[in-house]
């Protein structure tokens, strides 16, 4: 078994990708078209009557879904370029090297909305130039370092993204000269997301006495870190998975089998860091009775089945495991984060409580149908997806 | 070949998972307040200024709270008590918010017939900015809307840099800041202790109407000399209570008042230490967590924890910067190796 693959001889590499094709307009296309028109709606009013006409969000919970799902979850989903850059790039596992441009391109939109999301949330969205000039900056800011960072790494995708583009529209000269500088975006790709998505974590380190011992510690910002790293794992393998049976393609057993491995230790790592680190914080009662047990709980208990489900060697190679495994490990994911920015949240002088409006939610389910509509053209128009005919299959 | 990076990078994650054990031990674990990753607490500022609040000379007459409102052109507030269509509605603020910078609140307890009383009693609360000494608010805005002063430290708030985002009301430990959700062009809004008013030599507007002194202007240190004097006094003695500002210089010399001392003040002045330190300190009679004050906190500000690791980290961009070198290095020669950087 060699680390590299067939395009390593292959005397033109852009042939490795192909458009899938086929139709566009497929009723899944249109049903995500219609959740995009009903938040474009909302959008309205929340721009014309303010944050509260559309959504439950108060000063007890300043923060909603639209921060801790549209941006904390949804750049972890969008962490899938970044761990097969690090693995492919960095570690030079080029056997993993069909699955980059697909991972790249999800990164691409998860960061893209992210944005977008953030938008609609500013309170006052016309000042947030102010993010990026210096006269403004507050260097001890941990959103300020975000900010600038998710920036930076947005256009960092979307050069890493461009040979997609440049090689459907001929533009053979460009990608060559881009080729020969594209290491050093590769290499701020990896930098830039082991920076902030870190600090999503240190973000809620301030909260103090106002996060439930559950989550709060110092080591947030390595919690972050390992579960962008878990949730990049697992989208790239719960993509694959499903692409392989959506768009009727063979599945890449062996290099899942592989990065199911990884995945697995990922979520080994962090299960295990978590209960070490509420021993040493002396909080392991916390577990039963603190702000927030239940949910603690549902977190544990989707990371230990992500673990288990492919915990056997064999079970790698089969997809229905697999798919199990991603989905469990995606979900732990999701709760883990939004029980740091929401759930575990004990606000000062309540009452205070907080459930997402239907508003609030159509708009968070209209970026991710964007992401869809988005992801669903750009696979069938661009050569994003690894060509079939190749060695590879 | 693959199977040596295999099983390097299975001891990778291995070593991975120990070294961060260790880590966890280090920071979380190190007793306090000396944290591997926490940076000093600030000092106060040079000539802070603040606020006592004496909950036993509060009668709960609310006119710092009218007062409050005109001095910052503040809107009135309508309660939930008041039907909508009542057109002589008051202004009946029950908490802070966008429109309301200081509200007195009370603690009730059985039937509430005796003032400064836990059990079967009753006793009010002031509530506004404490202008922190550490703030979290100022650590946490990335656009320096929200500022502390050098030399008065008063914390206030800058809407034309604001951007919205509302991460001073999420941190801020005691829910001050308030953000108006109902507007489509809303602001943060928060006590700035009538900055615009002490630069005219006069009171902030609570202080200045206060008829009992329960409001008091000053100094923190003197302030806190003086919280100092009143902790220690014993039921059934007189003291003299100054009004307006404890020195007798902001607003003009005013006249105090001598008043029996009913019920032992509590030994603790809030404000003194919670969180590194509030320049707004309060006294009372009924313990400060019947107050709706969060007293199972440490001595020292949040922003020493996050500022912390986000220093220790990013220190003069060395550490990414070296990252950054040993990536492009790795990258570069990897994706010669594979032809096809994309």
């Amino acid at each position: 078994m060699t680390s590299l693959a067939s395009h390593d001889t292959a005397p033109s590499a852009h042939h490795d990708h192909a458009p899938v094709g086929g139709r566009l307009i497929t009723v899944p296309f249109l049903i995500a078209l219609a959740f995009v028109a009903i938040a474009g709606f909302i959008l309205v009013q929340r721009f014309a009557h303010g944050i509260g006409a559309v959504s439950n969000l108060s000063d007890g919970y300043p923060w909603g879904i639209w921060v801790a799902i549209d941006v904390v979850i949804g750049s972890a989903f969008g962490c899938a370029g970044y761990v097969m850059a690090l693995l492919v790039y960095i570690l030079n596992r080029g056997e993993y090297h069909a699955m980059v441009r697909p991972a790249v391109m999800a990164s691409l939109f998860g960061y893209g909305l992210a944005g977008a999301a953030v938008l609609v949330d500013l309170g006052r969205y016309w000042n947030f130039y102010h993010m990026m000039m210096p006269s403004y900056a507050q260097p001890n800011s941990v959103m300020l370092e975000v900010g600038l960072c998710v920036a930076t790494y947005t256009i960092v995708l979307i050069l890493e993204f461009a040979p997609a583009f440049l090689e459907r529209f001929g533009m053979h000269d460009a990608r060559r000269k881009l080729s020969k500088i594209l290491f050093f975006f590769i290499a701020l790709g990896v930098l830039l997301p082991t920076m902030h998505q870190s600090s999503l974590g240190t973000m809620m380190v301030i909260l103090g006495h106002k996060l439930s011992p559950l989550w709060q510690t110092q080591m947030l910002p390595v919690f972050f870190l390992t579960t962008a790293v878990l949730m990049g794992f697992a989208i790239v393998v719960w993509e694959s998975v499903l692409s392989a049976l959506g768009f009727r393609r063979p599945m890449e057993t062996a290099e899942l089998a592989r990065l199911s491995g990884l995945m697995v230790y990922a979520g080994l790592a962090f299960v295990v860091l978590r209960f070490v680190d509420l021993a040493v914080r002396g909080q392991l009662g916390a577990m039963f009775g603190a702000h927030g047990t239940v949910m603690f709980w549902v977190e544990t208990l989707l990371m230990i089945g992500g673990i288990a489900a492919i915990l056997p060697v064999a079970s790698r190679r089969r997809g229905k495991a697999l798919f199990v495994s991603s989905s469990l490990f995606l979900a732990g994911g999701i709760v883990y984060r939004l029980n740091v920015y929401i759930v575990g949240l004990i606000p000062a002088v309540g009452p205070w409580t907080y459930f997402p409006s239907l508003s609030e939610i159509l708009i968070t389910v209209g970026i991710f149908s964007l992401e869809v509509v988005l992801y669903l053209v750009f696979v069938k128009k661009l050569p994003v997806m690894h060509a079939v005919s190749t060695k590879h299959g | 070949m693959s199977v040596s990076r295999r099983n390097f990078l299975k001891r990778a994650v291995k070593g991975g998972a120990a070294a961060a054990a260790a880590a966890c031990t280090t920071v979380a674990g190190a007793p306090e307040p000396a944290n591997a990753l926490q940076r000093e607490p600030k000092p106060l500022a040079p000539e802070a200024v603040g606020l006592l609040y004496d909950s036993t000379l509060c009668i709960g007459c609310k006119a710092c709270m009218s007062a409050c409102k005109e001095s910052n052109h503040m809107p009135q507030e309508v309660g939930p008590d008041q039907p909508w269509n009542d057109t002589r509605q008051w202004d009946t603020p029950v908490e802070l918010s966008a429109k309301t910078l200081n509200v007195i609140k009370v603690y009730t307890d059985g039937n509430a017939t005796q003032k400064d009383h836990e059990k079967d009693g009753f006793a009010f609360l002031k509530r506004q900015c404490l202008h922190c000494t550490d703030p979290s608010c100022v650590s946490v805005c990335p656009v320096s809307a929200m500022t502390k002063d050098k030399t008065s430290g008063i914390v206030s708030h800058n809407p034309d840099a604001c951007i919205g985002c509302r991460y001073c009301v999420l941190s801020c430990p005691f829910g001050v800041p308030k953000y108006d959700y109902n507007d489509a062009f809303g602001q943060i809004h928060k006590c700035q202790l009538c900055k615009h008013k002490l630069a005219e030599n006069q009171l902030p507007g609570c202080a200045d109407v206060c008829p009992t002194g329960a409001t008091l202007f000053g100094k923190t240190p003197d302030l806190l000399a003086e919280a100092k004097r009143r902790t220690a006094l014993k039921p059934g003695e007189y003291a003299h209570y100054p009004r307006g500002d404890i020195n007798g210089h902001v607003g003009g010399a005013r006249d105090g008042h001598e008043k029996r001392v009913e019920v032992a003040y509590q030994s603790h002045i809030y404000g003194e230490r919670e969180l590194g330190g509030t320049q707004c300190l309060s006294v009372s009679a009924v313990p400060f967590d019947k107050l709706n004050l969060p007293t199972n906190v440490p001595e020292y500000g949040y922003p020493t924890l996050s500022e912390g690791i986000q220093h220790t980290l990013y220190a003069g961009m060395v550490g990414p910067a070296a990252v950054l070198g040993g990536l492009v290095y790795f990258a570069h020669r990897n994706t010669k190796d594979q032809h096809d950087p994309d």
